[in-house]
């Protein structure tokens, strides 16, 4: 045994799962019978199963259960969910985790799920409503101007199908039609901010 | 016998009549089965047909009866009748439900039945009538040798049926090993936290209760007698000797932990900081004397996070320590956690296990532990180290496939349950004598075969595992608790209950002279013709149930109270010297000679079937009830137990030129379902050595097999049978007809 194996398998990160995780206080109820695991679609393309992840947690892996890409990969397709015998909330407790990891920076940086829920969440906030156009350009030039070009480019012919179809207007590039109260709803979401803050202690 | 008077019924209810010639069997019955008396009857299990035979019996004088009607295991209320010998011919079951009702089969159909009546008729003239054991001892009393948990429960269990009981502990009070616990798991909903022991309560029972005598600081000197009349030498306080006279004995002489020295890399017997379970409990009830929280043995330091290891020197398959799971382990370790967690929820508690088994309500007790936050690690320890006060608990996270550590205060190891069964009889005398550790007797028993009861496995007491929990092989003799399998309180109560219960039918039947468990109530006992004996000693060793001792002159002395009625003694005899009753040598041997045997060149094949009573008999019966069709060629004759079959029936029957012979009995092993313990597997040693005879008789090998069958083997029975008449019929017919 190396002495570098840092200090663990303390209830300590456990706790703090089950207090500031979304859904967090069912992890200790797991009895690792890996049936999530096998259950996953995902399985093989991910860097921990969800048993992993918890067992993770028990051993107080903070570093490396906030930091693994293994909650972002999570489809929702409930197959964990239902096929749980002891009935945890698999898939609500990954995006649990996804969401604590996120608002304490120690997510994945550049992990592609991350950063389209992050364009999604802000395209939405601004007018209210979600504007398709410049979402779906703002993906494609996520990488830069010369990548965002060439997809661009490669898209083109359904661009230009939908275009003639109606189903986008490039009005909205400029501006784009917004709720009747966008102050309001930003007033709501600081609101429910600032008391999921309170509730879970985050200083942020 | 003088005056012997038989009678033959033939019923033609149930279609037999429809089916079968009646009347032919009738006249079968007079003329070749000689019977003195013989009726036919439509309906002979009706109130109006059992009160003809009944009437024959008093007014005629008839004391030996045949009926030839359904089998023998159905009716068995109608055909109930005392003092007289009973035999069945299997008409319904073994003839016509399990023959196809054609035209083409009208022949063979008949053949079968009049063969059945022919050896009915032969069997029944060699039966005497059961006079009930003449060693009868009339002791009510149960013996309970052990004052813990399942010893208390039995002895309150007899008691509060109205039977005297003694109790004999080797320890200075009663209590027993639970009494050093200090809570236990919960018996009930909600499962959900540790629950007093219980243990004074069923102390201040027993010790009041005046059906109940109690020796404490004793120890059993000496067993001898049988069921109704065991006298046992108890060796009291200082050194004296008090005779207890019983009727029936029940050990539950529990377990020992496993010694944890003999973990040492886990830190077992050398660091104070680790402990076993009962070490856990010892401090828990120290602590809950003083009002305080459990505290570090080494210093009395606090204790901030306990790690329990699972399986601790069991389950291990190198040999160095158990083989095996003691099943209550991982829920004492959550209980033990519960301990912590409720006297504080800041103190962390680690569960190490490799499989979490916690079987039926105590996943409710798990997931209880679960709640309070108790860690579960799977996970396997491979050292447990002094770090100053700590102990560093080196592992390998078998989910995370990495090495790990925790610092812990206090570290319990989850080790097993050896049984206290006192000496293994297979190991020779000398070579115990020569052992480390000399194994000292329990029960002391003045046997031939050795002075404690049969060990199955991993020294527990054989209890008969798959069918009879509670049934040693000692009969009168009952194992509870965990001397017979590893178990947890609850289990250990309910089987101190069965177990109690098994004991007063013994000494109720020993008192009538009755047989006990599983032939309840025969009244036939072993006797042996001294005057042939060779003193061989196959049937004192070979009696599964030690019955038979030796006189002072070396022949069989029979303690027929012990006695299961099985016959392995009659199978193993050599020389044919012993019989029972209604069950002998010459009663089965007359019916392999009993019946019309065709000719070689008639096509007609016989196999005879010697089935097991138990088991292969009623799958019989099922498979014919089940419409399953079996060969016409075989001829059934039901054994009390694979292992009384004597090898003169085989040569008889060969020599008779019988085709084939097929043997069906329980399954032997570890896992036997033998009702008689050791029978299928003595017969299937014996047949082992047939082959040498068959050769020399120039008898293909395949004329004699064995076979397991069970009783829920009612669509397989009819293959193998039909599987091995047509083997049979490969072969050819036997070369040994018209010999005899």
């Amino acid at each position: 045994m190396s002495a570098q194996v840092p200090e663990r398998y303390r209830n300590d990160f456990l706790r703090e799962v089950e207090e500031r995780v979304e859904e967090g206080r069912w992890v200790k109820m797991c009895m690792q019978c890996g049936v999530c695991a096998g259950s996953c679609p995902f399985g093989p393309h991910w860097e921990h199963s969800p048993q992993k992840i918890f067992m993770m947690i028990r051993a107080g892996k903070r570093a490396e259960v906030l930091g693994s890409d293994s909650m972002w990969m999570c489809t929702s397709c409930y197959n964990c969910i239902v096929r749980c015998p002891r009935k945890l909330p698999i898939t609500h407790i990954m995006h649990g985790l996804a969401n604590y990891a996120h608002r304490l920076g120690l997510a994945p940086k550049g992990q592609p799920t991350r950063e389209f829920a992050r364009l999604f969440w802000d395209n939405c906030i601004k007018q209210g409503r979600a504007n398709e156009l410049k979402l779906t350009l703002g993906l494609y030039f996520k990488d830069g101007l010369a990548a965002g070009i060439k997809t661009a480019l490669a898209m083109k012919g359904i661009g230009l199908g939908m275009f003639k179809a109606k189903r986008i207007n490039p009005m909205e590039l400029f501006g784009g039609h917004r709720i009747k109260d966008v102050k309001g709803l930003h007033a709501i979401i600081a609101k429910a901010r600032e008391i999921e803050d309170r509730r879970k202690g985050y200083t942020s | 016998m003088a005056d012997m008077k038989t009678a033959a019924y033939v019923c033609s209810g149930c279609g037999i009549g429809d089916r079968i010639d009646a009347k032919q069997l009738e006249r079968i019955a007079q003329k070749e089965g000689k019977m003195q008396l013989v009726r036919g009857h439509e309906f002979l299990c009706s109130a109006e047909g059992v009160a003809l035979i009944r009437e024959d019996i008093a007014k005629e004088g008839v004391t030996h009866v045949a009926i030839a009607a359904c089998s023998r295991r159905a009716k068995t209320d109608a055909f109930a009748f005392e003092g007289v010998a009973i035999t069945r011919a299997n008409l319904r079951e073994g003839v016509i439900w399990s023959q196809p009702d054609t035209e083409d089969a009208r022949e063979l159909t008949q053949d079968m039945a009049d063969d059945y009546v022919r050896m009915a008729c032969a069997e029944l003239k060699r039966m005497k009538v059961p006079a009930g054991n003449p060693d009868r001892g009339t002791s009510k009393r149960i013996l309970v040798v052990g004052g813990g948990l399942s010893g208390m429960t039995a002895a309150l269990a007899a008691a509060g049926a109205g039977y005297d009981v003694v109790i004999v502990e080797k320890q200075a009070a009663l209590g027993g090993r639970a009494a050093q616990w200090h809570r236990r798991i919960p018996y009930r909903n909600p499962y959900d936290a540790p629950v007093e022991t219980g243990i004074a309560e069923l102390v201040a029972a027993a010790g009041a209760h005046p059906r109940i005598k109690v020796h404490v600081n004793a120890t059993l000197a000496q067993t001898k007698g049988a069921p109704g009349r065991f006298s046992v030498s108890v060796c009291v306080e200082g050194g004296d000797r008090v005779t207890e006279e019983v009727g029936a004995i029940v050990q539950a002489t529990g377990f020992t932990p496993y010694d944890i020295a003999r973990l040492p890399e886990l830190g077992g017997g050398t660091n104070p900081n680790v402990v076993d379970q009962a070490g856990l409990e010892r401090l828990a009830l120290e602590a809950a004397a003083k009002g305080e929280p459990i505290r570090r043995p080494s210093d009395g330091g606090e204790v901030k996070r306990v790690v329990f290891l699972q399986c601790a020197g069991q389950r291990d398959d190198s040999g160095a320590h158990l083989p095996y799971c003691s099943g209550h382990c991982c829920l004492t370790s959550i209980k033990q956690a519960m301990y912590f967690k409720d006297a504080s929820p800041s103190i962390d508690t680690v569960v190490m296990y490799t499989d979490l088994r916690t079987p039926g309500l105590g996943e409710d007790f798990y997931r209880a532990g679960q709640a309070r936050g108790i860690l579960f690690t799977k996970g396997r320890a491979s050292s447990v180290t002094a770090d100053g006060a700590l102990c560093k608990v080196a592992f390998r996270d078998l989910i995370l496939d990495e090495d790990a550590a925790i610092d812990a205060d206090l570290v319990v190891l989850a080790t097993g349950m050896v049984a206290n069964s006192g000496v293994n009889i297979d190991i020779p005398e000398e070579e115990r004598q020569k052992m480390e550790v000399k194994p000292v007797s329990v029960l002391n028993l003045a046997y031939r075969q050795g002075p404690d009861m049969p060990q199955l496995k991993y020294g527990f007491t054989d209890s008969h595992f798959i069918c009879f929990p509670y049934e040693t092989r000692r009969t009168g003799i009952y194992a509870a608790g965990p001397v017979r399998r590893p178990m947890d309180m609850a289990q250990a109560a309910e089987d101190a209950t069965g177990a109690a219960l098994k004991a007063i039918q013994a000494v109720e039947n020993a008192g009538l002279g009755r047989a006990a468990h599983p032939r309840v109530g025969d009244l036939s006992f072993p006797t042996a013709r001294l005057e042939g004996c060779t003193q061989c000693k196959r049937c004192t060793v070979e009696c599964p149930f030690g019955a038979i001792d030796e006189d002072e002159k070396r022949y069989p002395l029979f303690n027929e109270s012990r006695c299961r009625r099985c016959g392995t003694c009659m199978g193993a005899c050599p020389v044919r010297v012993i019989s029972f009753e209604n069950y002998s040598v010459d009663t089965v041997g007359n019916q392999i000679k009993a019946i019309d045997m065709p000719d070689e060149f008639s096509e007609k094949p016989r196999i005879l079937v010697l089935a097991c009573e138990n088991d292969a008999y009623p799958a019989l019966d099922m498979a014919a009830m089940s419409g399953a069709m079996y060969s016409a060629f075989v001829r059934v004759i039901p054994v009390r137990c694979l292992g009384s079959v004597n090898t003169i029936w085989i040569t008889d029957a060969l020599n008779g030129g019988w085709d084939g012979v097929m043997l069906m009995g329980c399954k032997k092993g570890d896992d036997y379902q033998c009702h008689f313990v050791k029978g299928s597997e003595m017969a299937a040693y014996r047949m082992s050595k047939t082959d040498d005879t068959l050769k020399q008789m120039g008898l293909e090998t395949e004329r004699v097999a064995t076979y397991e069958v069970a009783i829920t083997d009612v669509a397989r029975v009819s293959q193998l049978i039909n599987e091995y008449v047509a083997k049979i019929q490969e072969i050819g017919m036997s070369p040994m007809k018209g010999f005899a």
